[in-house]
């Protein structure tokens, strides 16, 4: 499987976020992407899962079904956890996983597996912010998809829950399958492939043609 | 369709637990039609005559209450970004949570709805008349009311322009509603007549209400 992009266009509210994007993944790789605040990260994340029209250029999936789209094969993690906090923490998991089917087996392992299993019947309301990440989490272990679209999973987790983001996230990909994330901080994966999305605004590319070539790489930094 | 009846359990169960909006629909219907006697004073023919207008006014208010909320909870905690990624028609996505919302809101009105109708000096024959058009009816309300939800689902304060943009739509259901209730009390017109008209307006809002919404939904996310 492998999911490329190719000269893609972002445009938000008639300015351009980012022009020219290229990337290329395949099966047991991952992408991270990285940029400033507004460089478009989360719009390149919504835009794969079909969330936010291409401006310009195209996505391709090679080797997937091709009767769903990219977005049905894929699991969107957003800056929201969709709780309910009115719900308890086991039925949240249920409805998302019962939602997005078909599950595989154990849903207790899916609460297991990120540390919320003695909490599955409280209502999601009395979680932490820490604790409402890890249960969104399990919704990506509950229902198998082949592609990862994380939006900054690791912020809000501690150390520990840190460790088991990357663990999930090595043996999604040991398991074939393929991640792309947004983010700020290293997630730890080795071999990842890095996009910076700085480079390919076109306020950056206004910067560096003042600058004259030798600045060109510090002057998208913040 | 297991991700139609997950979500169909979900918005039933979120609607009977504490501040669901089951409650608080037939609350506030009992209290709109409780006020109208205070208001007219203890003149009963009066009241009889216009009884099953107060009652699907009343109906109508109340149903519209908690819809603004329909959709708008699940676009701030990040639920419908999922429902839209996901394999599940969205089209059948908003029936089932329109269906699920009439059950949780408009069925216990319905059964309130002769008890209530002692307050304003209706018989059996008028209550019965009363139960008939608003099992009828009321989904009609909800389906049409399900388009505004919709178009409101972005706006924090969505509650006022969806009353502004449906109101004005329900007008035919409520003709009919209440031409339908006071054939059966006093006639002229045959019941058959204004009923099966209701009957027609439900069964096309059945149809227009869940595409009219998600095209709107669509819209509203991009």
């Amino acid at each position: 499987m492998r999911l490329s992009g190719t000269d893609l266009t972002c445009r938000r509210g008639g300015r351009d976020i980012f022009t020219g994007l290229n990337f290329s993944v395949a099966s047991g790789e991952a992408l991270m992407v990285s940029g400033r605040n507004g460089a478009g990260k989360s719009s390149l994340l919504r835009m794969i899962g079909g969330l936010l029209g291409i401006a310009e250029g195209s996505l391709d999936l090679e080797g997937g079904d091709s009767d769903l789209t990219i977005g049905e094969q894929a699991h969107y993690l957003g800056h929201q956890d969709a709780l309910k906090p009115a719900l308890s923490v086991a039925e949240n998991l249920e409805f998302w996983a019962g939602f997005l089917g078909p599950v595989i087996p154990s849903r207790g392992a899916a609460l297991a597996a990120v540390g919320l299993d003695t909490l599955a019947d409280l209502p999601a309301g009395y979680l932490s912010a820490g604790q409402r990440r890890r249960l969104s989490l399990a919704r990506l272990l509950a229902v198998k998809r082949p592609i990862w679209l994380l939006d900054e999973p690791a912020s809000t987790l501690d150390a520990a829950g840190q460790r088991r983001l990357r663990d999930f996230m090595r043996s999604h990909l040991a398991a074939g399958g393929l991640i792309i994330a947004a983010t700020h901080a290293a997630l730890g994966i080795e071999g990842a492939q890095e996009l910076r999305l700085d480079q390919l605004s076109p306020a950056f590319a206004q910067a560096t043609a003042s600058l004259g070539d030798g600045d060109a790489l510090t002057a998208g930094e913040p | 369709m297991s991700a139609l009846t997950a979500i169909f359990i979900r918005d039933m169960r979120m609607s009977v637990r504490v501040g669901g909006s089951a409650l608080m629909g037939v609350l506030f219907f009992l209290v709109v039609v409780t006020l109208v006697p205070f208001a007219l004073g203890p003149d009963l023919a009066l009241l009889g005559r216009i009884g099953p207008a107060i009652l699907w006014l009343a109906a109508l208010l109340a149903s519209l209450l908690a819809l603004d909320r329909l959709f708008a909870t699940d676009h701030e905690d990040g639920s419908l970004d999922l429902i839209l990624t996901s394999r599940a028609p969205l089209e059948l996505v908003v029936l089932a949570k329109g269906f699920a919302h009439w059950l949780t809101t408009a069925v216990p009105l319905i059964v309130a709805a002769p008890f209530v109708g002692i307050f304003l000096n209706l018989g059996f024959r008028a209550a019965a008349a009363m139960v008939l058009t608003l099992l009828v009816g009321t989904p009609a309300l909800t389906f049409i009311g399900l388009i505004g939800a919709a178009i409101a689902v972005t706006l924090r304060r969505g509650g006022l322009l969806l009353a502004v943009l449906v109101l004005p739509l329900t007008v035919p259901v409520l003709i009919f509603g209440v031409a339908a209730a006071n054939a059966a009390m006093t006639g002229p017109v045959p019941f058959g007549t204004p009923f099966m008209a209701l009957c027609g307006l439900t069964l096309a809002s059945l149809v227009v209400g869940p595409f009219a919404a998600a095209a709107a939904l669509r819209l509203e996310i991009e």
